[in-house]
């Protein structure tokens, strides 16, 4: 498949609505061991993406993931912005280079993203952090592209490496962001970031292997 | 949930135009971005400017003024302001010496305060206050947050830009305070955020939070509710724990905090516990504040800070300030 910012706003709508359904599931994870408020703070980027599909119909791919990463700085606020901009940024740049062409070129961009968030947020796997989604998520897009695998297989692949990555948080000690600082409390919960990615990219798998017309 | 609103997604908004209209003769409002500014603009000093979440208040808009900062840029509440703000704030306020940002330690005002740098066509520099206590620094955590103690860095720092102090020279007070300051809250019951409706966390009638955290994040331990003596007495343990030999005869500045919804007859309480406490370890309090500096919007409970004096501290603290929240020597 070649990314599109048609698919990308799609995309979009399918993010925004699957946050809402999920807000009872994160926000009694950042209640539990947060400040409860990253729901509010995603759904306001999700708003703010929907809100911009005027302005990125109809311009090429990495322009709309540059556009939707400087909007979402200005919007999220928190933890958040810088890091899910910075995610686009590095999506928008490595597309910009390398185009996003073919399946294999779509997750090596994902990765990139990855990538520049990493760099932002200077964080790791193992610190229950959306990075416990992200990362794996990245590695499994990538290797399942290789193998040549249908485009349905590799979105269930990269859902199940999302799910597996949301589950790793729940033993693990929280040590980045407003949970870090509660030590062993923080074990036994899940992360409130790692869920809202998870959230986030099962929306646009469904899309993607069950496009709506 | 019985709050002073219309709608809240225009809560703050509103009591933005509301703080600007109240100190009409000090501050200036901009919207989109959001920032505050001094009514009448400085020339030729370093503009040092902060933000964060709403929530907080007087922290930081309260303590715009001459002797303290030139702006503040205020996020919606408990979040951090984004990059837009601070750079048009900056670009409203510049005054040719370069910008010192000073920002509370909590990784979204820190990313998001660091983007802001990078894009700065000004020099500038950055002041990141960690002083609480509570949470100690080790492999587990992310350092320390900026509490209550930041209102002393302003405060100096304010008042060192204003002689026209170079960036360096204001940033090297702002870093030698935080070193030296040390604070810790507790909690009695919660804070609610408008947006989210309900409190941030439980706590039955019969504990309080040890080493809450300004946007109602978990501390260090839940602990049994009990006398205020002995509450106070943990609470100042904790902090020449953590600050060491450095307190050993020394002078001191002794901030107690409210957190949002305890009287000013608490918190005199607390500082009179609190200096005695002190005063037996052979420490002498030179210098003090009480009141509702560093708030978590309607949190019942109390933070205690301690940062160690000297004649540059005691000077700058001294020095003359006008502002909404913090008003001596004019």
């Amino acid at each position: 498949m070649i990314l599109q910012t048609d698919f990308i706003l799609k995309a979009a709508l399918s993010i925004q609505a699957a946050i809402i359904t999920h807000k009872p599931d994160i926000e009694v994870l950042d209640q539990a061991i947060g400040d409860g408020d990253h729901f509010i703070n995603v759904l306001r980027g999700a708003d703010a993406i929907v809100s911009m599909s005027d302005e990125l119909t109809g311009l090429p791919a990495d322009e709309a993931l540059n556009k939707i990463a400087i909007k979402l700085l200005s919007t999220i606020g928190g933890a958040a912005g810088p890091l899910f901009a910075s995610f686009f940024m590095g999506m928008a740049k490595n597309i910009k280079q390398n185009g996003g062409h073919d399946t294999l070129a779509i997750a090596v961009a994902f990765a990139a993203g990855v990538q520049a968030l990493i760099k932002r947020g200077k964080g790791k796997v193992g610190e229950k952090t959306m990075l416990d989604v992200l990362v794996p998520v990245a590695h499994t897009f990538i290797f399942s592209a290789i193998e040549n695998k249908t485009v349905t297989a590799i979105c269930t692949d990269i859902k199940t490496a999302a799910e597996d990555g949301l589950a790793s948080t729940r033993d693990l000690i929280a040590t980045k962001g407003r949970a870090a600082g509660l030590g062993e409390r923080s074990i036994g919960h899940l992360d409130a970031g790692a869920k809202s990615c998870q959230v986030m990219i099962q929306a646009v798998c469904n899309l993607v292997v069950q496009p709506l017309f | 949930m019985k709050k002073f609103i219309n709608n809240v997604d225009h809560m703050l908004t509103e009591s933005l135009s509301g703080f600007q209209k109240a100190h009409a003769d000090l501050v200036s409002l901009h919207f989109m971005p959001n920032y505050l500014t001094r009514k009448q603009k400085a020339v030729n000093k370093v503009a040092i400017i902060s933000g964060g979440g709403a929530g907080h208040e007087p922290l930081h808009a309260g303590f715009i003024g001459k002797g303290m900062l030139d702006a503040a840029c205020p996020g919606q509440v408990f979040t951090s302001p984004t990059p837009d703000q601070m750079i048009a704030a900056a670009e409203a306020v510049h005054a040719d010496k370069g910008v010192l940002l000073i920002v509370k330690n909590y990784a979204g005002d820190v990313m998001n305060f660091e983007m802001a740098a990078e894009m700065l066509p000004f020099e500038n520099a950055t002041v990141l206050t960690s002083d609480d206590c509570a949470v100690i620094n080790s492999t587990f955590t992310d350092g320390r947050r900026g509490v209550a103690g930041t209102v002393i860095v302003e405060k100096c720092v304010g008042s060192i830009a204003e002689t026209g102090a170079d960036l360096a020279s204001c940033k090297a007070l702002g870093d030698k305070i935080n070193a030296q300051t040390a604070s810790i809250g507790v909690a009695f019951t919660s804070c609610t955020v408008p947006a989210a409706g309900k409190p941030t966390f439980e706590i039955s009638a019969f504990d309080i939070e040890m080493g809450v955290g300004i946007h109602g994040e978990p501390g260090r331990k839940r602990e049994t509710m009990r006398e205020a003596d002995a509450i106070i007495q943990e609470m100042i343990t904790a902090i020449l724990t953590d600050l060491g030999d450095r307190t050993k005869d020394a002078e001191v500045l002794l901030l107690v905090n409210g957190l949002g919804a305890t009287p000013l007859m608490e918190l005199y309480l607390i500082f009179n516990t609190a200096e005695k406490c002190l005063q037996e370890q052979g420490i002498t309090v030179a210098r003090s504040l009480v009141g509702n500096y560093t708030t978590a919007i309607d949190m019942a409970g109390a933070s205690i800070t301690v940062c160690v004096l000297d004649q540059e501290i005691k000077t700058h603290w001294d020095s003359p300030v006008h502002t909404p929240a913090l008003r001596w020597g004019v």
